[in-house]
């Protein structure tokens, strides 16, 4: 699942190297068009619907707090 | 509020949009985002093309053409009109009332009420309402239900947040009493502690529109804009409506006594497809019962959205039988409201060109 959500967010600011970066939203690398476009492909790629409610910045800080999102929504860390 | 009404239907509804198109990929330059940016937002969003006034019009303009087109084909008589309830935010005249001015440029008669609302995305479902109180009065027959918006002219071209889905519109719906035993159920809440979440800041009493206020800024997020614009806190509404709108839909359909399967489409206010999307899943409503094109064809003008909806998606299916509807409007205000009711057999309803 790790693998895959971070060729998804370099698919979507390939500036940046997620691995590295800690804070996506405070630092200004994910706006809020950003995780329009990562919820969409989130859903799109593990076949779920990201609740409305959840989409918060918070929720998409960092790629422990998308995992556990993900986790919510039903998935396991070999997804 | 629970609200509840019977003895009235919908006998028509007359979409006027402006003949004026523009498309998404032509005004991608404006916008502070790179190229691949923007079309992976077009995609999510559903920014395809918008329709946009020109040259100054207004929305008397839209609405004189409307009425004029369904007196002029036999769909409505000057004189059946006894009341007309207008709801824009985008009023000709701080004063008189613009539906004032129509009733005159129309030469409608002297015996009846011209009402103006300022109510934005809620504003269609606000309007019958309100038609549907006034024909609680015995010498009220029918109502012209008159929503209309140019927004366009308030925002600002270079923000992203808000230029690529404004669209401008109008529509003219009839409402009438009737004898059919139906019930139509409302709900309506407001929140006015959420009221600059969408708003113009500056052009009304409070700030005059000055030198000043037409001056443009960058926002944190690249947008430029003037307190003579539209701005919107594009996360707050989206919060809102994904808050708000579930439950809403649910009590009011348990308030029916209906299952959402028994409601044939819901004809839902056209922010965008994400967010539409987004309602339709948490509802577990199939999307081809919440339709989610109007931004992409004609941009979001409000409340006009619904009547637009209706008249794109089931505008041929309406004039020969009868469906189960579910409107929902929400935004401006804050304000959310929804409607169930029947609709059938219209005498007309269709979208025309301005």
């Amino acid at each position: 699942m790790k693998n895959k959500l971070i060729k998804i967010l370099t698919e979507i600011r390939p500036e940046f190297d997620f691995n590295k970066e800690t804070d996506f939203t405070e630092n200004g690398i994910l706006d809020s068009f950003d995780i329009i476009n990562l919820v969409t492909a989130l859903d799109r790629e593990f076949s779920i619907s990201i609740d409305g409610m959840d989409i918060m910045p918070e929720n998409f800080s960092n790629i422990d707090s998308i995992i556990s999102l993900l986790k919510k929504n039903g998935l396991s860390d070999e997804s | 509020m629970n609200l509840k009404f019977s003895n009235k239907e919908i006998e028509g509804i007359l979409t006027i949009v402006p003949a004026n198109e523009v498309k998404f990929e032509d005004e991608m330059e404006n916008y502070n985002f790179s190229t691949a940016k923007s079309l992976k937002l077009k995609l999510a969003m559903g920014y395809e093309k918008h329709r946009i006034v020109t040259d100054g019009t207004c929305i008397s303009d839209l609405l004189i053409n409307g009425l004029n087109y369904l007196f002029e084909n036999n769909l409505l008589g000057k004189d059946e009109i006894d009341a007309m309830v207008l709801v824009t935010q985008s009023p000709d005249y701080f004063m008189p009332p613009t539906s004032n001015v129509i009733q005159g440029k129309l030469n409608l008669k002297q015996d009846m009420i011209c009402l103006d609302i300022n109510q934005g995305c809620s504003g269609y479902i606000i309007g019958l309402i309100q038609a549907f109180m006034l024909l609680d009065q015995e010498e009220i027959r029918k109502v012209a239900v008159l929503n209309a918006d140019v927004l366009s002219r308030k925002v600002s071209k270079r923000d992203r947040n808000s230029n690529p889905l404004i669209g401008d519109g109008a529509s003219v719906t009839i409402v009438k009493k009737c004898d059919k035993a139906s019930t139509i159920y409302g709900f309506l809440k407001m929140d006015g502690a959420g009221s600059d979440a969408l708003m113009i800041p500056a052009g009304g009493f409070r700030t005059p529109s000055s030198a000043a206020t037409s001056e443009m800024c960058e926002d944190s997020a690249g947008n430029f804009r003037s307190l003579d614009n539209l701005v919107m806190k594009g996360d707050d509404v989206f919060n809102f409506v994904q808050r708000e709108i579930p439950p809403m839909i649910e009590h009011l359909l348990e308030k029916a006594g209906c299952g959402k399967d028994e409601i044939d489409y819901y004809m839902f206010h056209q922010p965008n497809r994400f967010m539409l999307q987004k309602l339709a899943d948490k509802l577990k409503i199939p999307y081809n019962k919440v339709p989610s094109n109007i931004v992409s064809n004609f941009g979001n003008a409000s409340g006009v959205t619904i009547p637009t909806n209706i008249g794109f998606n089931i505008g041929d299916q309406l004039l020969t039988r009868q469906l189960n509807i579910c409107m929902a409007g929400f935004g401006v205000g804050l304000t959310w409201c929804a409607l169930i009711l029947k609709i059938g057999k219209l005498k007309f309803n269709k979208i025309i060109n301005y």
